[in-house]
């Protein structure tokens, strides 16, 4: 067996990694947005690209996030694969105009004559003690719009994996980047980066018998730790981590619930109207019968982002994580 | 560190030079739109190329009668015309070469049809058995864009792909003048002109949003003096003189094919018909006013021309005329055939692969569509 030298990445290494070998790869990669070029993107994703590739291959835009998407578009209509960064979560929303009524539509309405492949990089999510519009956890909006993929790692293997696999796709892929995870670190070996998994498809991160913890993006880390704590009281939790909002593995996420028969979705979007709201129905409607008790959710609150010096009350954390568990119902098993 | 804390005596400096990062006069639009028919320039003006503007002039006025009418017979859901518009969409389609890029409005049908997409395939939209009827590559065509200017972005992306690809490639985009008050609209000349792109964005300014007048939409001097404020030329041209408008498209699109980056067309024209045939254009305008546009319309200026200068005689106006009625029987015909509709077509083209739950919904409808043939077969 031959072994690799594992080394500690950030989240956001991987992600640099990932476009640098995509503009390695293929040369119909193009990255634009703000700051890309000289500054490398607020967060450094793109740091050293535009050096190394040359500023027509990794380039600054004026500031308008309509027009960076809008014009990805008639890159996209031209063959080339653009990848754009909207510098954060809440900026992105100049462009939704562009990504519902073009991005979304262009291969439908042509009938697949014109499809774009377009990578729309978003960090989002708080947790990072960002002032007002820097930590919105957007993806409801994008996963009500059919025809965008909405993906999300949580791993640094997957920050690579996914990112190169939304690059490679034929599709628009809104690609979510959890913002408080760009410094979590994993051994990981670059040389030999995670094979690019099959898009759309969840993975259970932790095995359990007694429930499962459905989650997605910033809030894996934060369930693996619940896990562990659950241990405590006698619970031995799966986690899954979907990886893909759209299109959603109901797959994997069924099989799960009917091992365990009980499930909590966690996530930091708001509950009312957010993701758990739609996986906690697909799961009662496929697997009813094997659950002993509802669904739950464990979610923002149903507020505007707060200000940084409060939003530890509003993250979804271990001890509301345990909370929820605790009312699926045990007593009812005996 | 406040100025009190500087080391040693303060010394004032004149500030760093600064002075306008373009000329621009050469950029302002001239006072009086171009003018070519019943000008001397009119001499200047290729005679095969008015008689190509002429046919297609007259093919498109037809056209656009022969759509409104087949509004009515309920065999269109909608016909936003182009009457009296008809030069700028022929010389828009008539400038451009086969590898060139036009992005129409959904008014554009016509210079869609000029380029040379198939008018049955033209009017999908509009007939509503799907979004678009054409290849856009095929063509070079984009799809009507609905959404006001949204479109105008597309073509400043697609000419800066084509010219990092070393194509040599113009991107002719096309927008109303209500579409100017939208943030696309800045943002398409903004980046067109920072990134010196090949478009030519070609505004026609036919006097209305629906029933909203130019005047509660701008207070600028002109729309094409809106050019200069991104740094690029704005030109103004008569948008009923089909010689004027081919002369100073051609100009702009030579310009951005030498590199010279986009330019900003203003076609003062004027939109005869109602907004569509849902709308009721005499709530909002007068009729002495479509009177008194009715008596510059392009159709009449081009043909005089030609019969004073003997380039075209009475046969030869009827035998372009009979031309165009042939095509607006068959357009007739073609559009009097039902189209073939599969509606689990509706879920083929949303992804690459249709997800999971697509195919889920797809065998739904399925289902039910085979119960209805059931049902139907039962009841014969």
């Amino acid at each position: 067996m031959t072994t690799v030298a594992l080394k500690p990445a950030t989240f956001a290494q991987a992600l640099t990694r990932a476009l640098r070998d995509a503009l390695a790869d293929d040369p119909s990669v193009h990255i634009l947005g703000e700051d890309v070029g000289t500054l490398g993107g607020v967060f450094r994703i793109t740091d050293g690209l535009a050096a190394e590739f040359g500023d027509h291959r990794c380039f600054d835009t004026p500031l308008a996030e309509a027009g960076i998407l809008g014009t990805a578009v008639g890159m996209a209509m031209y063959g080339l694969r653009p990848v754009v960064e909207m510098q954060f979560d809440a900026f992105a929303y100049p462009a939704f105009e562009q990504l519902a009524s073009h991005v979304a539509k262009m291969r439908n309405r042509t009938r697949g004559t014109m499809p774009l492949p377009l990578t729309i990089r978003i960090p989002y999510g708080g947790g990072i003690g960002g002032v007002e519009h820097h930590s919105d956890s957007s993806e409801a909006y994008y996963m009500a719009t059919p025809g965008l993929h909405v993906v999300t790692p949580a791993t640094v293997a997957d920050a690579y994996g996914l990112l190169r696999a939304a690059i490679a796709s034929d599709d628009p892929v809104v690609f979510l980047e959890p913002k408080r995870l760009y410094w979590s670190k994993d051994s990981w070996n670059p040389d030999d980066p995670t094979p690019v998994e099959p898009a759309g498809r969840a993975v259970v991160r932790r095995t359990g018998r007694s429930a499962t913890l459905i989650t997605y993006g910033p809030s894996l880390p934060v369930c693996l730790e619940a896990a562990e704590a659950a241990r405590e009281e006698g619970w031995d939790l799966e986690v899954v981590d979907l990886r893909s909002l759209v299109p959603f593995d109901d797959e994997t996420v069924c099989a799960s619930v009917r091992r365990t028969g009980r499930a909590v979705v966690v996530h930091e979007s708001g509950s009312f109207g957010g993701p758990g709201g739609e996986i906690a129905a697909r799961v009662t409607e496929r697997c009813f019968h094997y659950l002993e008790a509802p669904v739950l959710r464990v979610a923002g609150f149903d507020i505007p982002y707060p200000p940084p010096m409060l939003e530890r009350h509003h993250l979804p954390g271990v001890d509301r994580i345990l909370d929820a568990v605790a009312r699926l119902q045990w007593e009812a098993e005996s | 560190m406040t100025v009190m804390e500087q080391r040693g005596a303060y010394r004032p400096s004149p500030p760093p030079a600064w002075q306008p990062r373009t000329d621009p006069a050469p950029l302002l639009p001239d006072p009086e739109p171009c003018r070519v028919l019943g000008t001397p320039a009119a001499a200047q003006a290729d005679p095969e190329l008015l008689h190509r503007l002429y046919v297609k002039l007259v093919h498109g006025r037809r056209y656009n009668t022969q759509a409104t009418a087949l509004t009515k017979q309920g065999r269109l859901a909608v016909y936003p015309s182009s009457t009296g518009q008809e030069a700028c969409e022929v010389a828009a389609a008539l400038v451009l070469a086969d590898r060139d890029w036009l992005f129409p409005s959904y008014r554009d049908t016509l210079a869609v049809v000029t380029r040379g997409v198939d008018p049955v395939e033209a009017l999908t939209l509009l007939r509503g058995d799907w979004h678009t009827g054409w290849d856009p590559c095929a063509h070079r065509v984009a799809p009507l864009s609905t959404p006001l200017s949204t479109q105008l972005p597309h073509a400043v992306g697609l000419a800066h792909a084509a010219r990092l690809k070393g194509d040599d490639v113009v991107a002719l985009a096309m927008v109303g003048d209500g579409g100017t008050s939208e943030g696309d609209f800045h943002e398409a000349l903004n980046f067109a002109a920072v990134w010196q792109a090949p478009v030519v964005f070609l505004v026609q300014n036919n006097g209305f949003a629906i029933s909203v007048p130019l005047s509660k939409q701008t207070a600028a001097p002109s729309l094409a003096h809106k050019a200069v404020g991104y740094g690029i030329p704005g030109r103004l041209v008569d948008g009923n003189d089909a010689a004027a408008v081919h002369e100073v498209l051609r100009d702009a699109v030579r310009r951005a094919r030498a590199g010279g980056g986009p330019t900003l067309v203003e076609a003062v024209t004027y939109r005869i018909d109602a907004h569509t045939n849902a709308d009721d254009a005499t709530r909002y305008r007068t009729d002495d006013e479509v009177e008194a546009w009715r008596g510059h319309d392009p159709l009449q200026l081009l043909e005089r021309e030609l019969t004073e200068r003997g380039l075209i005689d009475e046969a030869g106006i009827a035998a372009v005329r009979e031309d165009a009625e042939t095509m607006a029987a068959r357009l007739r015909e073609r559009m009097n055939q039902d189209p073939v509709l599969d509606p689990l077509d509706l879920f083929e083209h949303v992804y690459a692969e249709p997800t999971p739950q697509l195919r889920e919904q797809q065998r739904m409808l399925q289902a039910e569509l085979q119960a209805e043939a059931e049902e139907e077969g039962a009841a014969r």
